[in-house]
């Protein structure tokens, strides 16, 4: 087996340990390490996939961004030591993940895929970042600004929702209806 | 070179243990971490597909950067909501949050 292979086998075996642990610790904060650890290994496999422009975005958004505002919603809700992180009806969860795994890796497995295997003729080159960049700002021109407006309204709402409602304006009596 | 369909089971396999942590976890934040998890496995599908099938042209990086994209915004906007929510409730169980239950 090449080497390729081997690493990719190992960093993907890595990811899903650390995913796994994301789901079944008993520790917020572990939770999140795991996260960043498991997204920054799938950039790893990005890199094997011969995508390393996405490799490097990954593991900046992810390893950079995500896992700061994630540690700061951690923070600011502050989950009690002792806290139940599961609901009461958690082994029904893992039976029916149990289940979507099943029907995935039958859909996987019993797909013919000859046809989406390159040949000999066509082996997986390296996208370069030039190419990729171009194809992004021609044919992917529109949804591009698209992405950019998503960003700005997504900005504008969460600080419209999070902001303080310590105003004048009574904002403390929402607390009380409950 | 690594068979397609070993990727696509790696990515399947991450996508059920991000099922799992959206069915299982309390923990608001929690289930925000797990709905990323299956957002990246469909973003390995994507990408790999684009490394087998289509290595010529950009269609699946590109839509794995949008991927990326709506889910930091997702994710900002969501934990702004959680955020809202400890305030007024100042509990961020998802099961505890049920004034829209009849």
């Amino acid at each position: 087996m090449e080497l390729g292979a081997v690493a990719f086998y190992a960093v993907a075996g890595a990811s899903l340990v650390a995913a796994l642990g994301v789901v079944i610790t008993r520790h917020v904060v572990y939770s999140a390490l795991l996260l960043i650890l498991s997204l920054s290994l799938t950039g790893l496999v990005y890199l094997l996939l011969l995508a390393d422009f996405l490799a490097l975005v990954q593991i900046l958004i992810y390893g950079g961004t995500v896992s700061v505002l994630l540690l700061f919603a951690l923070m600011l809700t502050r989950p009690e030591d002792g806290a139940v992180l599961n609901h009461r009806g958690w082994p029904l969860a893992a039976v029916g993940a149990l289940l979507l795994l099943g029907a995935l890796l039958f859909g996987v497995l019993t797909t013919d895929w000859t046809g989406a295997t390159p040949g000999p003729a066509a082996p997986p080159s390296r996208v370069s970042v030039e190419e990729l960049g171009e194809a992004l700002y021609s044919t992917w021109a529109v949804p591009f600004e698209v992405a950019s407006l998503v960003l700005l309204v997504a900005l504008l709402g969460a600080l419209q929702i999070a902001r303080s409602t310590d105003a004048p304006a009574g904002g403390r009596g929402e607390g009380a209806d409950r | 070179m690594v068979p397609l369909e070993h990727i696509l089971v790696f990515s399947a396999i991450m996508f059920a243990i991000g099922a799992y942590g959206v069915m299982a976890r309390r923990n608001a934040v929690l289930v925000f971490m797990a709905v990323e998890l299956m957002l990246n496995a469909v973003a390995i599908n994507l990408v790999a597909f684009a490394a087998r099938v289509d290595p010529q042209r950009f269609s699946g990086l590109v839509f794995t950067i949008f991927v990326i994209t709506v889910a930091a915004a997702e994710l900002g906007l969501g934990l702004a909501i959680v955020l809202r929510v400890y305030r007024m409730r100042t509990s961020v169980n998802v099961d505890e949050i049920d004034a829209l239950r009849w």
